[in-house]
């Protein structure tokens, strides 16, 4: 029953309370004695603050002011706050005093440190995997035989922000041209192109105005990737962006490709550029893998002096996500998947990555 | 009895009929024995006992008809003729079959024969060309991508691992001569130098009872250090705030003549380092660096050293 009243008959000083109760607090803190009308007020009070000193027979969920309640909480969550940093600080005392002997510091646990480790990944000195690299099908341009040669297009009746994108695609990566599709079949596409010495095909499709996928295919009978293409952004919708690129021929980044499927993708987007990079442009495009995904960037960048380089971003950016990689040309119905994003499988565990 | 006026006056004018799809203009007729689709007395199968239609199933054409004399037997009403695949043919067939019919009946068959067989081209057709593929996408899988997408581009830091790469191919020299940053050949030349040191103590620990002595003729010469005839490049590239790597850099290359010399490197090491921990402040340029106090070494020379050209850099 007195449960039942103390509310009630004390919401009209709700407000008041509220103003109070700081002050009160850190009086009943001092003395633990119960006192007449307000005792269960105040009892509730002391245990919601000094929850560390008995073990809370109620919680502050149970407060059924919203106001009140919340500034409970609030209290609630100060004092977490404070005792952890005390916690910290003691700890750093004790480091310090222990100077050397004091234990190394623990590395927090990230997805990547827990990553679950792939058999296909990728040893620096495998030999076999050398001599794949040496004998596929980028191995005529990794010898320095062929100048990459790019055909962008897209799918059907594209709209204005795959068009720009089209486009800006064909400034970052030299010696690319960009031809409408005008409903044509790709597989009638593909033997024109190499007639006519194209080595790279590369099909942007869209989706309500936006685009969303990326068909990548090498042309003399090469593999063909699949990407799912995400956040793009336009030149014009960067900040702090410098002009447009040069013609020179960017470097080129690729990072944390490290199994076998990694290494065959990395090399796919490697050989969109030509071998030589003219440093005189300074310019660099990043292919950067992060937990399966592949952000694309491009930057300029300038050496202040040999510890430190500043970057600026132009260039359109996105990213890419793998979905299937073909062995041939594309070919829906027949082609021979190498490898085909599964989700149920591959997805199910969070620390495992593909590429 | 079939009496169609009868049918046709209630369910086509006055009652309900439930094939009857009226809009503004039109009524339609969604029966499926319906010859033409319009809501009219002459096409309602309903109201017409002698009936005929053309209906397609899978790509196959059939006729079917109706006579009045089986108007009482629901189950057999319909007679249904396949029509061969030959479009010729199967008009002759559609002839044959309605020799006797009403004009109107045998006209619109045919039409509708005729329009049957074009869509069923057409279809052909398309299947040939490219086919659409509709992917459904989930959103919850959609929503799930996305989140993961934005913890690795956060997990990724971008920026720093670009700038590292890059200046671990500054380093790896695969720039070349393109940039003038003298320090890391000579970091990379004084290591080995320090390497060398090592051995080189242990061997003149070594030595040096060789030496006690021996007499040799020593010039005594301040160190100086050559002014900043290397050091235009540097001024070009923005790095007027960087003057403390000017010093650093003014210092390396008058080190640079001496490495030249078979010296102690020992004492060499030392010179730099005081040097360097002296030129930590901002200096005013070029000229006043070189006239920093410095610790006072003697250097031995094995040939006598010209100091280097004094030209100010603007």
């Amino acid at each position: 029953m007195d449960i039942v009243e103390v509310p009630v008959s004390q919401d009209d000083n709700g407000k008041k309370r509220k103003n109070k109760m700081p002050k009160k607090k850190k009086k009943k803190e001092e003395s633990v004695s119960a006192e007449g009308a307000e005792t269960k007020q105040e009892e509730k009070m002391e245990k919601g603050e000094s929850a560390a000193a008995f073990p809370p027979t109620f919680s502050v969920s149970e407060i059924k002011n919203k106001q009140r309640r919340h500034v409970m909480f609030m209290k609630l969550k100060q004092e977490k706050r404070q005792q952890k940093m005390q916690l910290k600080k003691k700890k750093k005392k004790e480091r310090e005093a222990l100077g050397d002997k004091a234990p190394p510091k623990e590395v927090p646990k990230t997805i990547e440190n827990q990553r679950v480790y792939d058999e296909t990944t990728v040893d620096p000195d495998d030999e076999e995997v050398a001599f794949d690299e040496g004998t596929d099908e980028f191995s005529a341009y990794f010898n320095g035989l062929t100048n990459p040669k790019v055909l962008i297009t897209t799918s059907d009746r594209p709209r204005g922000r795959t068009v720009r994108f089209c486009e800006q695609l064909a400034t970052v990566i030299p010696n690319a041209h960009v031809y409408y599709r005008r409903g044509l079949a790709l597989k009638r596409v593909i033997p024109q192109c190499v007639a006519r010495n194209f080595t790279y095909l590369i099909v942007i499709n869209e989706d309500r105005k936006v685009p969303n996928g990326l068909v990548l295919c090498h042309l003399p009978d090469g593999p063909t990737a699949h990407f799912k293409v995400s956040s793009v952004r336009l030149r014009k919708e960067m900040k702090r962006r410098g002009k447009d690129p040069t013609e020179h021929f960017p470097e080129v980044i690729l990072n944390n490709f490290s199994t076998r499927l990694g290494h065959s993708i990395g090399r796919l987007l490697a050989a969109l550029f030509p071998q030589e990079p003219q440093f005189v442009g300074r310019q660099v495009a990043t292919f950067h893998n992060q937990r399966d995904f592949i952000f694309f960037r491009f930057h300029r960048y300038i050496f202040k002096n040999e510890k430190k380089v500043g970057i600026q971003e132009l260039g359109p950016r996105f990213t890419l996500k793998l979905r299937s990689l073909q062995k041939g040309t594309f070919d829906s119905k027949f082609g021979e998947y190498e490898w085909v994003l599964k989700r149920h499988e591959m997805d199910a565990c969070r620390r495992k990555f593909q590429l | 009895m079939q009496h169609d006026d009868v049918i046709w006056d209630i369910i086509g004018n006055q009652q309900f009929c439930s094939f009857k799809v009226k809009t503004k203009s039109q009524s339609f007729c969604r029966n499926e024995y319906n010859i033409t689709g319009l809501c009219n007395r002459s096409s309602c199968p309903l109201a017409n006992s002698q009936y005929a239609t053309i209906r397609e199933e899978k790509g196959q054409c059939f006729l079917y008809m109706k006579v009045i004399e089986r108007a009482a037997f629901p189950s057999r009403m319909w007679e249904k003729v396949k029509l061969s695949k030959n479009y010729e043919k199967a008009l002759e067939q559609i002839d044959e079959n309605l020799i006797y019919w009403p004009r109107f009946l045998r006209h619109k068959c045919k039409q509708r024969f005729t329009k049957i067989t074009q869509y069923l081209i057409r279809m052909r057709k398309l299947v040939l060309k490219r086919q659409r593929k509709l992917v459904p996408l989930s959103r919850k899988v959609e929503r799930r991508e996305k989140r993961k997408e934005e913890k690795a581009l956060i997990a990724a830091q971008l920026d720093n691992a670009i700038e590292k790469e890059l200046l671990e191919r500054l380093k790896q020299g695969t720039y070349g001569d393109i940039y003038n940053f003298p320090i890391h050949a000579f970091d990379r030349a004084l290591e080995q130098q320090d390497e060398e040191s090592e051995e080189e103590e242990e061997d003149e620990e070594e030595e040096d009872d060789e030496d006690v002595g021996k007499r040799e003729f020593v010039a005594e010469e301040e160190v100086e250090e050559s002014d900043l005839s290397d050091f235009e490049d540097m001024n070009k590239l923005r790095t007027s705030s960087d003057e403390e790597e000017q010093d650093e850099e003014e210092d390396e290359s008058s080190e640079e003549e001496e490495l030249v010399e078979d010296e102690e490197d020992e004492q060499e090491m030392e010179v730099e380092t005081k040097a360097k921990s002296k030129s930590k402040g901002k200096s005013p340029a070029n000229g006043s660096a070189a006239r920093k106090k410095r610790a006072y070494v003697e250097i031995e020379y094995e040939q006598e050293t010209e100091p280097a050209s004094k030209s100010r850099a603007t």
